[in-house]
């Protein structure tokens, strides 16, 4: 992915060179991992922050970085989360039981192998690269289900059951926006999908697709089981949902992976309807300008506003009654996906919009 | 050489695993088992360069198939060893089965010799060739009716579950969003017009 050329001859030096390009990609796999985690971390301490600013507190502000109030909760977490001792209840599925917490973390991860986060940076550019998405994101619920059903309570397995069938019926949405992305840019590969956006803020498809924004936004939200798609773990009524027996780091990897795919869910929006990494001021400021070349940083800071948006629907709304996300899901977005594929489908076909007729 | 060795790693695992599902004595482990057996026959499919066909196989079976599937079996609280009771007289039966189908595919392989393909020599790969993009286009131009009319057919036959399982249970309220959002204040409140008297 990224040709540092140090490490790469330092690695090329280490053993024989035929394995220095796999261990290239394992350095760069636990580099991407790393800040991954990091930005997880932070995500967590924003998280709380921003909630409390908005309901008039001040969150977290003991724990002091960098003489930063508050700015070393996540790693107190850590380690407070580490020491805990991890319980098995005696009547659960041992295996199952602790299989569940990797199974939930490992495709949340997985899905970062085709994110594309620079022209030609990514770690597998393939052609399938959305289906492989969708494949991996459908992978999560097993995880959920698994952890609710080993632990042989009732609470666990009442919250496994809600975040599946929610999980299978947003997942219908999700795909069917992404079928309207695919549309407009002719192709699966994700590298392509953020090119076939070229040429400013307005040809970008947030603007030509936003019914698809929304409907995948929201899906985004519920496939993730947060607020206010929580049932899975709703506090007031099962206690904690299908990870309520795990503890320790057992826990934390429920916890870990949730905020992955909230961050993932929001990189992929950007991918998605945002122009990825093209610049939102290309075509304003002059060509030649480093603000106005793609690049990773507006990837990222156009991944934060997503990610905001997420904190921001969890302050604001109560959680949603069980029927009433199904109905959301299978009466409301499933609908208004079916129609603005017709439109788009039909402005495609009239030469209306910014996309090339694919041949 | 390396595919290879990935080859057979993975076949390994594939045959494990698909023991497991028809040996485990848990129907859970062995929905978990099938999981895995998917999982590898995908891999494997990648390692044939048909990473579309591999990665709807994870789509499909895996990340909806036997999500559903688990689902139900995690509900129904089957007896296993119930159902194993007995099970050993029908040996014979499995005999046939297993031996018709061990001729079907040896008959296809080696009689056949998988319709003319040689096993050995695969047709080299033009450079650039892409198995999503080659499989579009068949289904997009040669097989664009045989595809929507089996889409047709599914959507039948979804619609017809859904029919056959709706019952309509007297005595319920459910809730109707249209008309919640229709309702008005005079609908609801009646505002009464009295004039104050005096006070004895």
């Amino acid at each position: 992915m990224w040709a540092w050329e140090p490490l790469r001859i330092w690695l090329a030096g280490l053993i024989t060179p035929y394995f220095a390009a796999p261990l290239l990609t394992a350095v760069q796999i636990l580099m991407v991992m790393v800040a991954l985690i990091l930005v997880m971390a932070f995500y967590t301490l924003a998280e709380r922050k921003i909630i409390g600013w908005m309901q008039s507190r001040r969150g977290p502000n003991r724990v002091n970085l960098f003489w930063v109030p508050g700015l070393g909760q996540p790693f107190a977490d850590v380690v407070k989360l580490l020491f805990k001792e991890i319980l098995i209840p005696a009547d659960a599925n041992k295996v199952l039981f602790r299989l569940a917490p990797f199974l939930t973390m490992i495709p949340a991860l997985a899905i970062w192998a085709v994110m594309p986060f620079a022209p030609e940076k990514a770690f597998a550019n393939i052609d399938a690269g959305l289906l492989y998405i969708l494949a991996m994101t459908s992978l999560g619920v097993y995880g959920v289900i698994l952890a609710g059903w080993s632990a042989n309570s009732k609470y666990a397995f009442l919250g496994a059951m809600r975040s599946a069938a929610q999980i299978v019926a947003y997942e219908i949405a999700m795909g069917f926006a992404m079928v309207g992305v695919l549309m407009a840019a002719g192709s699966l590969n994700m590298g392509r999908i953020v090119e076939a956006q070229h040429g400013g803020f307005l040809s970008w498809n947030w603007f030509w697709l936003f019914p698809l924004l929304v409907v995948y936004y929201i899906s985004g939200v519920a496939e993730t089981n947060r607020a206010p798609f929580d049932v899975a773990e709703g506090e007031s009524e099962i206690v904690a949902g299908f990870h309520v027996d795990y503890s320790g780091m057992a826990f934390a990897l429920f916890f870990i992976a949730e905020y992955v795919n909230m961050i993932l869910i929001s990189a992929l929006t950007v991918v998605f309807f945002f122009g990825g990494w093209l610049s939102p001021l290309d075509g304003i400021a002059p060509a030649s300008s480093l603000i106005a070349q793609p690049s990773f940083f507006w990837f990222g800071l156009k991944t934060l506003v997503p990610m905001f948006g997420f904190l921001w629907l969890r302050a604001t709304f109560p959680r949603y009654r069980y029927d009433q996300i199904m109905r959301l899901g299978w009466k409301a977005l499933i609908p208004v996906t079916l129609v603005w594929l017709l439109v788009e489908g039909a402005l495609i076909y009239c030469h209306v919009g910014p996309w090339k007729v694919h041949s | 050489m390396f595919a290879t060795i990935l080859f057979f790693a993975f076949a390994a695992v594939l045959l494990g695993s698909a023991l497991g599902v028809i040996l485990s004595r848990n129907p859970v482990h062995s929905a978990m088992l099938l999981v895995l057996c998917f999982f590898n026959s995908a891999v494997i499919w990648l390692l044939l360069n048909a990473e579309f066909l591999g990665i709807v196989l994870v789509l499909v079976y895996v990340g909806a198939v036997m999500v559903l599937f688990l689902f139900v079996v995690m509900m129904l609280d089957i007896n296993v060893e119930e159902l194993r009771k007995g099970i050993a007289g029908y040996w014979p039966v499995a005999l046939a089965v297993a031996g018709f189908v061990v001729f079907a595919i040896l008959n296809v392989i080696v009689v056949r010799h998988l319709g003319g393909v040689a096993l050995r020599t695969a047709p080299a790969l033009p450079a650039g060739y892409s198995n999503t993009h080659v499989l579009g286009v068949a289904l997009f131009t040669r097989y664009a009716y045989p595809a929507q009319i089996a889409a047709v057919i599914l959507l039948v036959a979804s619609v017809a579950a859904i029919v056959l399982t709706l019952r309509r249970r007297p005595g319920l309220k459910p809730q109707d969003v249209a008309e919640q959002v229709r309702v008005r204040a005079k609908d609801r409140v009646r505002i009464v017009r009295m004039n104050a008297e005096k006070r004895q």
